[in-house]
């Protein structure tokens, strides 16, 4: 689900790591809203910057209420904030819980990555010890026949 | 670096997540690698600073493993472990999983499948989850807990993400 724009997310993470709110209900509000993909398509679109109801609702062929809805679920979530003040009501992107969310990921990937890095030695080292092997074992048949 | 490029973590769907990598030696090796407690506790460390105290496997089917990590600097530890449910040398291992700090339902299912290519093998590492909620947090009690985040790594993780 998160691979869709895996950048995006990883700078954003970058961007926002010292958010410290490890709330596990506020992650699960945003792990549910970003479970739809109409919703991280308007998240991807708003990481270029801010847009109103109308501009969002153009590229995706969905009314503006359909898009209203998507727009509540992700302002309960705490990833958009809406200008109540201005007329066309424009939303932003907040990627604070992101960060949060994606958290995990990283970590899971990083212990995977150094952890293959130590194996990819570790391989090596097997690979060496098993040639050696079977030149001893060699060497002692060409004795024994002696 | 053999195959910097080969390493991906991904989400093939909402109650999965799959990693996959190349590793540069014949299939038996690797599967030797991933199986014999000997091996396993001189790799599966994650990042530096951690050492894995306990690493036991019995390698049959209903066999369990257990394994627990201890970072020295700090003291901090994290334990999982689980049950094999099928084993095929040297391409296929099954097994449950949970953390030992885990607060989400019910546990995974890993799928290890190890393909050779070549001298070359490709292992992917596929775990299923009960439910999306399991899965995110799974990950998120098990790895918070036992890696507090190393954020001086994400610049790495950044880089090779968005070098694809």
């Amino acid at each position: 689900m998160l691979d869709i724009s895996n950048s995006l997310y990883y700078c954003l993470v970058m961007e926002l790591n010292g958010y410290e709110d490890k709330d596990p209900r506020a992650l699960d509000a945003t792990f549910a809203a970003l479970a739809d993909p109409t919703r991280r398509a308007i998240l991807a679109r708003l990481a270029a910057g801010e847009a109103s109801v109308t501009e969002l609702a153009a590229p995706f062929s969905m009314t503006q209420p359909a898009i209203s809805k998507h727009l509540k679920v992700l302002a309960s979530a705490g990833l958009i904030v809406r200008d109540r003040d201005a007329q066309r009501r424009p939303s932003r992107l907040d990627a604070r819980p992101l960060a949060a969310a994606t958290e995990w990921l990283l970590e899971y990937r990083e212990f995977w990555r150094s952890s293959f890095q130590q194996l990819d030695a570790l391989l090596d080292a097997m690979k060496t010890k098993k040639k050696k092997g079977k030149k001893q074992k060699h060497k002692k048949r060409e004795r024994s026949h002696k | 670096m053999k195959y910097p490029d080969s390493f991906k973590v991904s989400t093939p769907s909402d109650c999965e997540i799959q990693v996959t990598r190349v590793f540069n030696a014949p299939r038996a090796l690797v599967f030797e690698a991933f199986t014999k407690p000997e091996l396993v506790r001189q790799w599966l460390l994650g990042p530096p600073g951690w050492t894995m105290p306990v690493c036991e496997i019995d390698l049959k089917v209903g066999g369990s493993y257990r394994y627990k990590w201890r970072n020295e600097a700090d003291g901090k530890e994290m334990g999982m472990g689980g049950v094999f449910r099928e084993i095929v040398s040297p391409r296929l291992l099954v097994a449950t999983e949970k953390f030992d700090e885990s607060w989400y339902p019910g546990e995974g299912l890993d799928t290890t499948v190890f393909a050779a290519q070549g001298d070359s093998t490709i292992m992917t590492i596929t775990v299923l989850y009960e439910s999306k909620q399991a899965r995110d947090t799974a990950r998120r009690s098990g790895m918070e807990r036992g890696m507090a985040a190393s954020y001086d790594r994400a610049e790495d993780v950044l880089l090779s993400a968005t070098a694809k």
